[in-house]
């Protein structure tokens, strides 16, 4: 037992730190509350589908910011033309991808993956990820492109760190459970870190 | 399983929300997998779909088998806030909702359209577990009792004490925005007021029902139009549940209503007469039984003509000189026959209606002639007869403006519509005066007609106006009709256009007795153009514009010139607030072609009217007309008695002519 006692305070620990670097808020530990006897494996599944579809949305928000910049340059590597063709149509390109990104960025559909990006990370309690993303929308609302494209940097981070940490966290449940004990349940996050 | 059986299984009725059955929508699977979660450990029974479409069929295959409907607002398949509407509208559910965004413009946005509740992701349970008050709320008149002994809340949960009513989804719960539910409710009352007990929630609208409405007219005819006020008009009434507040506000609507007859009742006669082909979809309209009082108005199309002079006052002045212009192109001749047909399919046209002078001062005598119209058959008199009371000028302008027609028929020789006119003056008169005030354009009655083929007008217009006959019933009967349909048929008015058209949108005007006058309103063009086409209510609208319009330059095409001027003054003024919609095709068909077998007078009709707000549109109309003519014409035929009344008043747009129109379409085919 002595194992299941060490194991469960390496786990509350572990929690609390994360709840401590708001990776994780309450509505994880609502989350928690909600697994029940006849709903064993909740968390995991929730996580889960919260892990695959953020993916997807992620890669649909990275792609409608990036534009079709990449189309310039293998058109004009294509070209193969001389040196300081090359370096003259790099620079016109350049200055048409400022340009043509400030057109071709729809927005709207950014702001539309955002919200839902938001909505999901707030239901599972990933709260650096809800607030990256809140703070992306507002870049999005302005049509500030070049903060778009830097917040949503921040949030694919912040979404593999927290992922990272919940995998950690699972991981530590299946330990307890597997050395027969029980998860410690944190009756709340301490206020202080409550936000 | 519902929660009865629930609670039967228990032995208890104190399990009530156990068993809440609830249906989650959202796209998000996360979400929607929590929600599922946390629904379920309130012991609710969940139901999720990703999908709104689904949740929808699944609601509309069994309507009984849901209580309460949970939605986000942002799904990719559909707006949130429309299902939201959807829902409310055909089943009546309380519905939930749910975002991450709590911006409150959007939680405002949500209740305006209907929403119990909003609720910010990420949902925690104890919100969920106080849900089952929004399904208590709805049925609260139907269980008053069992829900107030226990309703302490219990905000966590199942154990709260009320019963339960089982049957909270039950789509018969009478919610306030009950409007479908109305007719199976509201048969013993007449005045539709809603039978939840008023003190626990806010007053219900009182819904003038055709009946209701009758008795008014009545009671109005009975004490005299400047003697009538509410107090006694409610007593003479007798009706329980209504009060004094409702009588007042109706009664002034229905003065409106009248004034705005009474201008639009010059116009009308220049317009019926041109209009007396077209009639036919107005005429269906006015015989649009199920319809709002004033649909059946509309029907007569003309009437909405008629309607329109009271109107001209408000209306654009522009529109009725534009009308002037249209008017000599309304065909009288085809009016006068239209008329007469009209007449006597309807037999109700008040020969003042349809002598429906192009002249206001003419519409004014109508009132009294109108009323004293021995041609006017005795239900449209009473009609008229309350019109007149009501509002003298306003009676004087529509039943005028039938009697112009006649009279200008007359002077261009056309006989019929004496005949026929009164009838259908009688009949316009009396749908004016069912109408009431806000009847303002008869384009309540051009609706009728309009239903009647193909445009489903308002749906609910043109499927009520079977029978050309009965404008007088039907105009009555308008009030059942949906409120939606009402409002769509009168919105002649632009004023009372939109506000049908806000009315039909909201679904909530149902009972609004408003509504019936925008039935009667034609002079929203939405009615008449886009009307048909579209959705039912604005289709209504546009497409009994249309017909008003159709009618009106049809008759002016017969060249009854003065009278054409009034009427298409008259016309102008109901067109005007049609505007860019008059419903081109489908309205000038009908209304061409039973009317005026000259698609040229139609154009010219057309063109008329449409100057008050859309020329072009009118002479687009017209144009298309031309070709809809030989079709519509066997259509307007049969709807046309309320149009012929109309046209053949020559801007007496009676909206009670309805019936007549069609007399007069196919008098004035005849003739032709």
């Amino acid at each position: 037992m002595e194992v299941v006692g060490q194991l469960q305070k390496q786990y509350v620990d572990f929690i609390t730190s994360l709840f401590r670097e708001a990776y994780l808020d309450d509505q994880y530990v609502q989350l928690q509350k909600l697994q029940d006897d006849s709903n064993p494996e909740f968390v995991v599944e929730v996580v889960s589908i919260f892990f695959e579809d953020s993916e997807k949305l992620l890669n649909d928000l990275a792609s409608s910011l990036l534009v079709s910049i990449s189309l310039f340059w293998v058109f004009i590597l294509c070209l193969r033309p001389s040196l300081l063709l090359m370096v003259v149509l790099f620079f016109l390109l350049f200055l048409f991808q400022l340009y043509s990104q400030q057109q071709v960025v729809d927005f709207k559909k950014v702001d539309g993956y955002v919200h839902q990006f938001k909505g999901s990370s707030s239901s599972v309690g990933a709260q650096r990820v809800k607030n990256a993303c809140v703070t992306l929308r507002n870049f999005c609302e302005e049509k500030n492109l070049d903060g778009c494209s830097r917040y949503l940097n921040l949030v694919k981070q912040e979404f593999y760190l927290v992922k990272n940490k919940l995998e950690t966290l699972l991981r530590m449940e299946q330990q307890i459970l597997q050395a027969g004990g029980t998860v410690p349940l944190l009756e709340q996050v301490p206020l202080l870190w409550k936000q | 399983m519902t929660a009865d059986e629930i609670r039967a299984e228990t032995g208890s009725y104190d399990k009530f929300p156990v068993g809440l059955r609830v249906l989650a929508v959202d796209d998000d699977p996360i979400c929607l997998k929590l929600l599922e979660t946390l629904l379920r450990k309130c012991q609710y029974h969940v139901t999720t779909t990703s999908q709104a479409r689904m949740a929808l069929e699944m609601l509309r295959e069994n309507k009984d088998r849901f209580d309460l409907v949970i939605s986000d607002v942002v799904m990719p398949d559909m707006d949130g806030f429309k299902l939201l509407e959807l829902v409310g509208l055909e089943m009546d559910l309380p519905v939930i909702m749910l975002s991450a965004n709590s911006d409150p413009k959007l939680v405002m946005k949500g209740v305006t359209h209907g929403a119990c509740d909003y609720l910010v992701k990420p949902i925690r349970i104890e919100e969920l577990s106080n849900i089952w008050q929004h399904v208590i709320r709805r049925k609260k008149p139907d269980s008053n009792s069992q829900n107030k002994s226990t309703a302490p809340d219990k905000a966590n949960q199942a154990n709260g004490g009320g019963t339960g009513t089982s049957q909270v989804g039950n789509p018969n719960q009478n919610g306030k925005l009950n409007r479908k539910r109305k007719d199976d409710e509201d048969e013993s009352d007449d005045n539709g007021l809603e039978n939840e007990d008023p003190a626990t929630q806010k007053k219900p609208r009182v819904v003038w029902s055709i009946e209701l409405h009758r008795k008014f007219v009545a009671a109005v005819n009975q004490l005299g139009i400047e003697k009538a006020v509410p107090k006694r008009i409610l007593d003479m009434m007798n009706v329980e549940g209504l009060t004094r507040e409702n009588v007042a506000s109706h009664l002034q609507k229905y003065r409106l209503y009248l004034k705005r007859i009474s201008s639009v009742a010059t116009r009308q006669a220049n317009m019926a007469a041109a209009l007396g082909i077209k009639d036919s979809p107005f005429m269906r309209m006015s015989s649009f039984d199920g319809l709002g009082d004033f649909p059946t108005l509309a029907g007569s199309g003309r009437f909405a003509n008629a309607a329109l002079s009271p109107y001209t006052t408000r209306l654009n002045s522009p529109a009725g000189v534009n009308l002037r212009s249209l008017t000599p192109t309304l065909i009288q001749p085809n009016v006068a026959q239209n008329y007469s047909n009209s007449i006597s399919a309807l037999g109700k046209i008040h020969p003042a209606i349809s002598a429906a002078s192009q002249n206001a001062s003419l519409f004014r005598e109508i009132p009294s002639s109108l009323e004293l119209n021995p041609l006017q058959q005795s239900g449209c008199t009473t009609g008229i007869g309350n019109f007149n009371s009501m509002n003298d000028t306003r009676i004087l302008t529509a039943s005028s403006t039938f009697k112009g027609p006649r009279a200008a028929v007359g002077s261009s020789s056309n006989s019929l519509i004496p005949a026929p006119n009164n009838p259908m003056v009688q009949h316009g008169d009396s749908q004016l005066t069912l109408n009431g005030g806000e009847f303002e354009n008869q384009s309540s009655l051009s609706m009728v007609p309009f239903n009647s083929e193909p445009y489903n007008i308002g749906v609910n217009c043109s499927s009520n106006f079977p029978d050309n006959g009965k404008y007088n019933e039907t105009w009555q009967s308008a009030n059942q009709l949906p409120k939606l349909q009402s409002i769509s048929l009168l919105s002649t008015d632009p004023f009372h256009g939109q506000i049908a058209l806000n009315r039909v949108r909201d679904n909530n005007s149902s009972n609004d007795p408003q509504l019936h006058y925008n039935l009667l309103d034609i002079s929203s063009t939405t009615m008449v153009s886009a009307s048909l086409e579209d959705s039912r209510e604005v289709q209504c609208q546009e497409g009994m514009v249309g017909n008003v319009l159709q009618n009106m330059s049809q008759p002016p095409n017969q060249g009854w010139g003065e009278q054409k001027q009034n009427y298409n003054h008259t016309s102008n003024n109901a067109f005007d607030s049609l505007n860019s919609h008059i419903p081109s095709n489908g309205i000038a068909s009908p209304l061409g072609q039973g009317l005026n077998q000259n698609s040229g007078i139609f154009n010219g009709k057309m063109d008329m009217f449409s100057s008050g707000q859309s020329n072009e549109v009118a002479s687009t109309l017209m144009q298309q007309n031309e070709i809809e003519i030989s079709t519509a014409e066997s259509r307007m035929r049969s709807n046309d008695n309320f149009l012929f009344e109309q046209t053949k008043l020559q801007g007496g747009f009676v909206p009670q002519i309805y019936h007549s129109l069609d007399d007069l379409m196919n008098v004035m085919i005849k003739r032709v």
